[in-house]
């Protein structure tokens, strides 16, 4: 049930307001950077105000302006928004405070530029969650993929610069398909706006809906499927918590919710699955799942091999929402916002090793747990719960993943699940056993980070333990209802 | 009333402005730039008034000297010249800001009163090709604004400007000429030259030879004038040496002007029944302008002269006005006309820009821009915006001509143009980005070092208009219902028939 309302586009507008202002404020470092502060609690504020509402059944909505008859830049909070967007803003409030501890610890250059992209970037991530329809996403997916170019460049090397190349190749091409993809749906339907159930069903043959799920597939190229993945290893060259928040969470998670919109909210769960789409893209993310794992493996780059390890933990939601049974919805929307806190302290604590020690590889942390014992306890939490073991809470997704694989009736992926986890620990304890019990070639006086890195980094590590331990607030309440709206069930 | 006369008076006022600045330049030079300043500002005025009074009350008719038509002159405004009268003024108006600081730099002293008086001809020629409802009459337009337009050209200080102003004088001629044979057999044929007339009197002559020769001739003249892409030698020079000011009266003024005497000839002197029907002709033309589409863009990012870059870059996005008209489809002749907007303000901001690099630092090559983003942060930042709008990124203007011109191709069933503005879309994003990247991302190169650090934001009158041009790249594309208004009455009641 919609209700009018601003708040979501509230929410957006606060960190575009505060990009504008670290502009203006340029010259003061200080209240440059409390701006991104102040930004970040206020866009939180804005969308927790907003957990009520939906709880209560209704939806927050607002339309600005018409284009054309059909064609609106439109916003709606639903729960199923509003898991992305609570994740990305709450996860920038952390973010915000590790990038000044990360960029003074760093001596960063370029700072206005910095924040400036990253307001902007967040921006356009909640822009793409609260959107209502497909071209307002198309134009804050582009904006997304725009404002974090300069963040991927930030070094200003000829890597970084190449890297910059491949990530706007990469996804300004992918950008063309999605364009080409809403161009099609508005001329077959007349219209963009999301509705659950889909809106194209029996608008065209069979043929034409299953390239126009593909080009849409390539569209979401930020959801780093293999063989559209390869921007993303590359991206790592970026400063720490640029990897951390954009290329774990805000820009990802973008394109694996893209796909996930599209699929239940402009085809529909029953068409993909009379069409047989939703076996082709349970391959694909199996493939990725499988392929990315193994890749993985032989990275030795610490940031390289995470990179990987979310290529691969991305396709469990795109694998989630290829079942279209209501467990595997659930564990594909619930991995939104697990994933993103537990690959966000693996590179936090990443982060806070490279500035503490100019280490960037696995071979090099000998020892490194002990001299920074904390770091490397986030670590370890981070990691066991990336592999699918308690008491983190990604088990839960794999539980429900491995639930959803038995009601759609197709093992061969529950065999892919338990595969993928089987290498997850071949990548990850490695590491830990490398930093607690090996010992250093030479004794330096490495201690922690400063107290602007370890909380967050500490904060987003227990946080991923209490989500195991009440997964119920805020966001396993939210998924019930966003997978009660999808299914069309009736509300719990 | 002289609100009647308002239609003449767009095209009498800048003659007499012409005359009035290049008595004044013999008295003061000072005071020439003043006069061609007010001139185009109170043209802009009448045309905002014109174009207000078409929506509320329909087109407009003024009959020269009261002859009646079709023995005498007619000016008819409709919502179509009306828009393109606005559109073209604005430029003109800016133009004419920007040239105050930019043209003082670029030609001699002495030549300024020239320089202020042949523009103002030039705006005579484009605002009466705007208003006329006569074909001869457009054609002696037509002149007095090429003529003008050869002149602005040969004013750069290098040789190469004079060669290139030949060559442009050569082509336009040539032309010309085809233009005029088409007058001419069309008056032969039916005896009248007023359009509206010709429309009325040449569905049962459509069969004839001569009127389909007739047809022929007036695609290939205004074809060079548009440089529709085999046709477009004459213009990356033109383009090129041609004083900053000039090249954005070119690139936004002139040859938006010849794509409006296109879609008049082929829609109001023709029908679009004879064009769809008749002579399959809009068929070659889309696969010219798909030609133009692509080859110009991948002609542009060979490019190392960022003048000439732009050039060809206006070369592909000519070719989305031409492809628009082309598919002969409601809403692809929309985003045809909405385009000349759109490439109007954003190509008149880029060739700004170009201009305020040349002028704040004489740096006229890609290569040597690395950097300058830092000591130029104003003018990079509006670069970007334009860029991003040529590129076509929403909610930018560009976006919304792309969009309309690739659906109406889609509802068209022409599949094959959708993908032919998907691609030149990441050619134009390969060389806009390109320029992006070295001013943003790049240390100076060691020969212009110094010269990058020392270089500033160019003066406020040219930083204005560049800016202006900029907010409008964003606020035509938010708020694009207010071009569609005036665009939509036009192509429905051309095309409605069909």
């Amino acid at each position: 049930m919609d209700q009018i309302s601003f708040v979501p586009v509230l929410a957006i507008c606060i960190p575009a307001v505060a990009a504008v202002l670290i502009l203006i404020f340029r010259n003061h470092p200080m209240i440059r950077e409390s701006w991104t502060i102040l930004a970040s609690f206020a866009t939180l504020a804005c969308v927790l105000s907003m957990l009520p509402l939906v709880f209560s059944g209704a939806e927050p909505y607002a339309a600005l302006f018409q284009i054309l008859p059909g064609l609106s830049i439109s916003f709606r909070a639903d729960a199923f928004a509003l898991i992305f967007a609570l994740t990305s803003s709450s996860l920038w409030v952390l973010n915000s405070f590790y990038s000044i501890g990360y960029m003074q610890a760093h001596h960063g250059k370029n700072l206005t530029r910095y924040f400036f992209c990253f307001s902007v970037a967040i921006s356009a991530a909640l822009g793409v969650a609260f959107s209502a329809d497909l071209l307002t996403m198309f134009i804050f997916y582009e904006i997304l993929t725009l404002s974090t170019y300069p963040l991927v460049v930030h070094a200003e090397s000829e890597e970084a610069r190449m890297a910059g190349r491949k990530y706007l190749a990469y996804l300004l091409t992918a950008g063309i398909f999605f364009l080409f993809s809403v161009l099609l749906t508005y001329f077959l339907t007349g219209g963009t706006a999301f509705a659950p159930g889909g809106i194209l069903t029996g608008q065209g043959s069979a043929l034409l809906m299953m390239i126009l799920f593909i080009t849409f597939l390539i569209g979401f190229a930020k959801a780093a499927w293999i063989p559209l993945h390869s921007w993303l290893p590359s991206a790592m060259v970026a400063p720490t918590p640029v990897s951390a928040l954009l290329h774990a969470v805000a820009v990802v998670k973008a394109g694996v919710f893209g796909i996930a919109r599209v699929v239940f909210y402009i085809f529909g769960i029953d068409m993909v699955s009379a069409l047989g789409l939703g076996l082709l893209l349970a391959s694909i993310a199996s493939f990725t799942i499988i392929v990315a794992s193994m890749m993985a493996l032989t990275q030795d780059n610490l940031k390289k091999r995470l990179a990987y390890s979310t290529i691969s933990q991305l396709s469990y939601i795109l694998l989630g929402v290829a079942l279209l049974t209501p467990s595997g919805i659930i564990a594909a929307l619930i991995h939104i916002p697990f994933h993103a806190f537990m690959k966000i302290t693996l590179f936090f604590s990443a982060g806070a090793i490279i500035v503490m020690t100019g280490i960037e590889n696995i071979s090099e942390m000998k020892g490194i747990g002990r001299k920074m014992p904390i770091t490397m306890l986030m670590f370890a939490i981070g990691a066991i719960g990336i592999c699918g073991l308690p008491p983190v809470c990604g088990i839960i997704t794999k539980w429900y993943l491995a639930l959803g694989a038995i009601e759609a009736g197709q093992l061969i992926f529950l065999v892919v699940i338990l595969s993928s986890s089987i290498l997850n620990v071949l990548y990850f304890f490695p590491i830990i056993s490398t930093a607690f019990f090996e010992k250093p070639d030479v004794d330096t006086g490495v201690h922690e980070a400063p107290l602007f890195m370890l909380i967050p980094l500490t904060i987003t590590g227990i946080c991923s333990v209490l989500l195991f331990l009440f997964p119920d607030w805020p966001f396993l309440t939210l998924v019930t209802i966003a997978e009660a709206i999808i299914t069309g069930s009736v509300l719990p | 009333m002289i609100i009647d006369h308002f239609p003449v008076l767009v095209v009498v006022l800048p003659l007499v402005g012409a005359f009035v600045t290049l008595l004044a330049g013999w008295a003061d030079r000072r005071l020439c730039f003043p006069i061609a300043m007010a001139t185009t500002f109170i043209q802009f005025c009448i045309s905002l008034q014109i174009l207000s009074r078409v929506m509320q009350t329909g087109p407009l008719h003024y009959n020269l000297g009261n002859w009646l038509p079709p023995w005498g002159i007619e000016y008819v405004i409709d919502q179509l010249n009306g828009f393109v009268l606005v559109v073209i003024l604005f430029l003109c108006v800016l133009t004419c800001l920007y040239s105050y600081r930019s043209i003082h730099s670029e030609i001699d002293e002495k030549k300024i009163p020239a320089f202020y008086t042949v523009f103002l001809l030039l705006v005579t020629g484009v605002c009466g090709i705007a208003v006329t409802g006569d074909l001869f009459n457009l054609y002696v337009f037509l002149e007095i604004s090429s003529l003008a337009a050869y002149a602005l050209v040969a004013l750069g200080r290098e040789k190469r400007s004079l060669v290139s102003s030949f060559t442009y004088l050569v082509m336009g001629s040539v032309s010309a000429c085809f233009i005029l044979l088409g007058i001419g057999h069309l008056y032969i044929a039916t005896g009248t030259l007023n359009m509206a007339d010709l429309a009325r009197l040449l569905p049962p002559l459509y069969g004839s030879t001569v009127i389909q020769s007739a047809f022929i001739f007036f695609i290939i003249g205004l074809s060079i004038k548009t440089a529709l892409f085999p046709l477009h030698l004459w213009l990356p020079d033109a383009y090129r040496y041609s004083p900053s000011a000039v090249t954005v009266l070119l690139a936004s003024v002139v040859s938006k002007i010849g794509v409006y005497a296109l879609i008049r000839i082929l829609f109001s002197v023709f029908t679009p029944a004879f064009i769809i029907i008749e002579i399959p002709v809009m068929e070659v033309f889309c696969w010219l302008a798909a030609v133009a589409i692509i080859g110009g863009s991948v002609l542009a990012i060979a490019q190392t002269d960022l003048k000439r870059m732009l050039a060809y870059s206006s070369v592909s996005q000519m070719g989305y006005i031409l492809l628009g008209i082309g598919i002969a489809d409601n809403l692809a002749v929309t985003g045809g006309i909405l385009q000349i907007l759109n490439h109007a303000v954003m190509k008149g901001c880029l060739f700004m820009i170009a201009g305020a690099f040349i002028y704040t630092s004489g740096i006229r090559s890609i290569d040597d821009l690395r950097g300058i983003a830092r000591t130029m942060p104003l003018t990079a930042a509006a670069f970007v915006i334009a860029a991003a709008s040529m590129i076509g990124i929403p909610p930018t203007a560009g976006f919304m001509s792309k969009w309309f011109i690739a659906l109406g191709a889609l509802e068209s069933g022409q599949w094959i143009f959708v993908l032919v503005i998907l691609a030149s879309s990441l050619l134009t994003a390969i060389y806009f980005w390109k320029v992006i990247e070295y001013m943003y991302f790049r240390d100076p190169g060691t020969r212009c070092a110094e010269v990058v650090s020392t270089a500033r934001d160019p003066p406020a009158g040219m930083l204005v208009p560049i800016l202006i041009l900029a907010a409008a790249c964003v606020l035509f594309g938010i708020f694009v219902s207010i071009p569609l208004e005036v665009i939509e009455p036009f192509v429905t009641g051309i095309l409605g028939g069909i």
